[in-house]
């Protein structure tokens, strides 16, 4: 009895060495099919290099704040928004992170920053439904808001982030001039008025990514702006619906160490890690959204006609606009403000 | 002489006791208002004055005179208040009446129909009024094919849906102190006021419906003050469109480095419901003593 006691006791205690030489940390993300894709790709096969994951969810970067401000950090890392991100940053509410630990040699250069690094690429693109339109319809966002051409209602987003841009592309501001024109008030009041001329068509002001695919799953707007996993997912539901890349806004979700993270340095290593092409050409099998990592595209992991439906893919990437995140630093809080101005109206 | 003295003493000194007994029994609750809800306002208070850096400053309530949007929200919080409470009295006070004219066991199975859906989710509730309410919803597919129209009618995703998902959710609120209060009236006061002559509708007027008041007031006010507060039936059911103070703090939250600015909205919305309840109380007051007179 004694004995299997004492083996008892020596056998848990070498457990807990074990684990104690395990690298434990806790990530939290958004919870949903998209923790899912990200658990499967990326926090569970990390386990193989050493690394114990606690995983959680969290509400975004107020938690953040309130976890820095009262000085009670649980989080290591925290899967983010890229514009978010920047401006937490911005805030002093992330760690900075050191890229001698985690190689980005291969990326995408504007797809990690000083507090963040990608994780998965997305784009905010206009779908329509097939039913309305064909297979045919709008090909940029001046035909969005052409609503002679293409008669029916719209869905827009209710909140700035991503608002803006097809605005003045609408009215003509070539993309790469798109954030230089915004970079003033008068110039967030031009493209606002884009929208304004575009209101009387527009049914619903978003608030949601399940809301948008929604909307165009039950038919109740003809067209929509919105996230391309989003209208995969309800095309695969049965949607009729279809989205183009052309004029697209090229964004991406990005993981950050909060301040003071209980273990900032295993944290990194970690990033360092789920960075690597071998986990990131894993997550398109659950979710369309694109590696940040070039050489994912090389591992012969993520065929061609899977390559091909990718936001970030070469030939998508190119269509597309990148997200200034220098620019939703700055600016955001006034043109939310603005933004509201024009939907209390 | 010196005995009743005596006595009135005594009385006296019991009834130090029974408050001092009362005070005691009503203490925990005491403590719990103040934790739970005296200090926590009052940090609110305090919060809402810090600034973006950490100082005392105005800045959350410039911003919110500097902004036309705010006093906006404002306007259309109210506006959805008013129009959900007034649209609730004109359906539930009906009801109630009808119900408290039943015998009590069929009042009580009818009762049922008012309380299930009180019992079922919020958001189950709002989501359903999307799914009969949209475009290719029930509602309009079957008038259409019953060729009641032939457009889909825009009936959700505006302010019609909001006010919709909001009197169905709060009518409870309304009927139960109502029907309540109606109960309470005895069917002897208006069988008097018809021995004395008066025709039903005068009885009604002049003998029920001042005696049923105090409920219908209860009831309207429940409503209202929840109404102020509501999120999720507005932000499904408004199409981003119906913007109310709720939904506002939720961005500020989001959006703003410091706390105070959603703070401010809390703040301002509490003076303003206070204002209104304070008004209310006095129009109240002056109704009862004016059907008192009668």
């Amino acid at each position: 009895m004694k004995v299997k006691t004492l083996t008892t006791l020596a056998a848990s205690l070498l457990a807990t060495t074990a684990m104690a030489q395990d690298k434990e940390l806790t990530v939290a993300s958004w919870g949903g099919s998209y923790q899912e894709a990200q658990s499967k790709a990326l926090f569970e096969p990390a386990a193989a290099a050493g690394f114990d994951v606690k995983q959680e969810t969290y509400g975004g970067m107020s938690d953040v704040r309130l976890q820095v401000q009262t000085g009670q950090v649980t989080l290591d890392i925290v899967a983010s928004g890229s514009g978010s991100a920047a401006r937490a940053g911005a805030e002093g509410l992330l760690e900075e992170l050191d890229y001698d630990v985690i190689d980005v040699s291969t990326f995408y250069p504007s797809l990690y920053s000083k507090y963040c690094i990608g994780g998965d690429v997305f784009s905010t693109v206009f779908a329509w439904n097939t039913e309305t339109y064909g297979e045919d319809g709008p090909q940029s966002w001046a035909d969005f808001w052409d609503v002679e051409k293409f008669p029916g209602s719209r869905a827009y987003r209710g909140s700035v982030a991503g608002a803006l841009e097809p605005a003045l592309m609408a009215d003509g501001v070539a993309p790469e001039d798109v954030y230089e024109v915004l970079s003033s008030e008068d110039g967030i009041e031009r493209a606002l008025d884009k929208i304004r001329e575009l209101r009387p068509n527009i049914d619903v002001f978003w608030s949601s990514g399940a809301q948008h695919a929604q909307l165009m799953k039950d038919g109740e707007v003809d067209m929509s702006t919105g996230w391309n996993g989003r209208f995969d997912n309800a095309a695969a539901d049965g949607a009729k619906v279809a989205y183009t890349y052309n004029q697209a806004l090229l964004d991406y979700d990005c993981f950050a160490i909060p301040k003071g993270a209980p273990n900032t340095d295993v944290a990194m290593e970690f990033l360092n890690e789920i960075s690597k092409p071998e986990y990131q050409d894993d997550l398109p099998k659950y979710i369309t959204y694109g590696p940040t990592n070039k050489a994912a595209y090389e591992t012969g992991e993520i065929t061609e006609e899977v390559a091909a439906t990718l936001p970030s893919s070469p030939e998508n990437a190119a269509l597309q606009l990148p997200i200034s995140l220098e620019w939703y630093a700055e600016w955001e809080t006034i043109a939310a403000e603005m933004y509201q101005e024009m939907l209390t109206e | 002489m010196v005995a009743i003295h005596a006595n009135e003493d005594g009385l006296r000194r019991d009834e130090r006791l029974e408050r001092l007994k009362l005070f005691g029994l009503s203490s925990p609750a005491t403590l719990l208002i103040l934790v739970i809800l005296v200090i926590p306002v009052g940090w609110l208070f305090y919060v809402s004055f810090v600034g973006a850096d950490g100082s005392f400053s105005l800045e959350n309530y410039e911003r919110m005179v500097s902004r036309k949007s705010y006093s906006r929200i404002f306007i259309t919080t109210f506006q959805v208040s008013f129009l959900t409470t007034g649209l609730c009295i004109l359906i539930g006070y009906p009801l109630a009446y009808f119900l408290s004219q039943l015998p009590p066991r069929l009042a009580s199975l009818c009762m049922i129909t008012v309380l299930l859906p009180f019992w079922t989710s919020l958001l189950v509730r709002t989501y359903a009024w999307l799914v009969l309410l949209q475009k290719q919803g029930l509602i309009n597919s079957w008038a259409m094919s019953l060729g009641l129209w032939d457009e889909p009618i825009k009936m959700v995703h505006n302010m019609t849906g909001t006010l919709i998902g909001m009197v169905h959710i709060m009518l409870p609120f309304l009927i139960l102190p109502t029907y309540g209060a109606m109960r309470a009236i005895s069917q002897d006061y208006m069988k008097a006021a018809s021995n004395l002559g008066a025709r039903p509708r005068t009885a009604f007027w002049t003998v029920f419906f001042p005696l049923s008041t105090p409920g219908l007031f209860a009831g309207a006010l429940m409503v209202f003050i929840l109404c102020l507060g509501f999120f999720v039936t507005p932000a499904v059911l408004g199409g981003g469109k119906v913007i109310m103070v709720s939904m506002k703090i939720v961005s500020n939250i989001e959006l703003f480095v410091n706390w105070g600015a959603a703070s401010a909205l809390g703040v301002v919305l509490l003076v303003l419901t206070m204002i209104i309840l304070w008004v209310a109380s006095r129009f109240l007051k002056l109704d009862q003593i004016a059907g008192g007179g009668h």
